[in-house]
């Protein structure tokens, strides 16, 4: 697997610093399970945060001593979950038994999706994309962040395999088209519920809500 | 912000450095022989830090007072899993309390791993960055210091005050826009001060 496309760098920092909203995080999180530089920047930017804690004035424990009794302490690593193999293993749990038993919700012709509970700001969702077949172009409310778990698609800003994210913020309209072959699946995160675009866009909204 | 990183530790003034060099060695013995005095010292210097940061993140008094002490005893628990090579002692900490916050005051999935938490990331680092971690944020800490303050105040908002990119623009009135780039500018100056390194 190789990874061309990563996440923005205002991204990471918000990641690495708890700030990002959660179903970006969710997102986020899974790239970097994928992604060993990635994974680096991470590290380098707890560093920074690190950095800053230790600048705080510090505000005095009321409780100074430690506790009477200390917990046991542990020696052991823990183990991941195993995931299923196309679902990288922050979140797995989110897809009980892996891609192929996600019951997936018709949108329109060849656009399914199976949006994903998640407690916090933001949507999180799988969708799943025919080869060939595009889905309809759309601005963004707020930030979107889109990993490909199986397949690919291409838009105006690259080509996109399993790994990669389209980590784009509100300024960009696009209209991601599946590549031949598999089915394109992308864990998808908006901060906002997406704009869409046109006539066909609001066909595909009307029939959304049927 | 230049120069006033931990200066009141312990109720001296030792430098930056040495600060860092006796957590780790403090986490050392900790994570070694389950030194509970080790413990202690490490308790109180950086209790007060954690607990400054909770507070810094909307936690009251003693919420922050509780989290501060569950991420000090998270350290103890887990304190085997560290390993004085792979990097700076506080930077594991750090993590701890950030995950602790978000489950705990945003009652969200902390997304994210802790460093060496799991087996199979254990031997992630490569030996260059191991060896070269004390000098790392020594790094980040002067790229942080000399940071323009527009550039400072918008990392200082995203890690110590937990606010999203677009939480920042409200709270400073400026385009979303122009906080990320603020905030890729300041990324990619601490990241070009540790570019040796790499």
């Amino acid at each position: 697997m190789i990874i061309t496309h990563h996440l923005d760098e205002a991204t990471l920092m918000s990641f690495a610093a708890g700030s990002l909203p959660a179903a970006l995080a969710a997102v986020a999180a899974a790239h970097t399970a994928m992604c060993a530089r990635c994974r680096r920047e991470v590290a380098m930017l707890e560093g920074v945060g690190e950095a800053l804690v230790s600048e705080l004035a510090p505000a005095p424990l009321e409780r100074a001593e430690l506790p009477a009794r200390l917990p046991a302490a542990s020696h052991q690593a823990r183990r991941r979950e195993p995931g299923d193999s196309d679902v990288p293993w922050p979140v797995a749990r989110l897809v009980a038994g892996g891609l192929d038993a996600v019951r997936w919700r018709w949108l329109g012709p060849g656009v399914w999706d199976r949006p994903l509970a998640l407690a916090g700001a933001g949507k999180l969702r799988l969708l799943k994309v025919a080869p060939g077949r595009n889905v309809p172009e759309h601005g963004h409310g707020g930030a979107e962040i889109t990993l490909v778990l199986r397949g690919s698609f291409r838009d105006g800003t690259g080509r996109y395999h399993r790994g990669d994210v389209a980590d784009l913020d509100e300024t960009v309209a696009h209209q991601p088209i599946a590549e031949a072959g598999d089915d394109c699946i992308c864990l998808v995160a908006s901060e906002q519920p997406e704009q869409w675009r046109g006539l066909m866009a609001r066909q595909w909204l009307r029939l959304r809500r049927l | 912000m230049v120069g006033h990183s931990i200066t009141t530790w312990a109720g001296g003034r030792p430098s930056a450095g040495a600060v860092r060099g006796v957590m780790a060695d403090l986490l050392r013995r900790v994570a070694e022989t389950a030194d509970v005095a080790a413990f202690r010292e490490l308790y109180q210097a950086y209790g007060p830090r954690v607990k400054a940061y909770m507070m810094r993140q909307g936690a009251d008094a003693a919420t922050a007072e509780d989290l501060a002490q569950e991420t000090l005893l998270t350290v103890w628990r887990r304190a085997a899993l560290y390993t004085q090579e792979k990097g700076s002692a506080a930077t594991w900490i750090f993590a701890i309390a950030r995950n602790l916050r978000i489950d705990r005051l945003r009652r969200e999935v902390p997304w994210q791993e802790l460093p060496r938490e799991h087996e199979e990331a254990a031997d992630e680092l490569p030996a260059d960055e191991v060896l070269s971690g004390k000098e790392r944020q020594a790094r980040v800490r002067a790229a942080l210091a000399e940071l323009p303050s527009e550039q400072h105040e918008v990392v200082v908002l995203s890690y110590i005050e937990g606010l999203s990119h677009g939480a920042i623009a409200a709270r400073l009135g400026l385009p979303l826009g122009t906080v990320k780039s603020r905030m890729r500018i300041a990324y990619q100056k601490i990241r070009a001060a540790l570019e040796d390194l790499q």
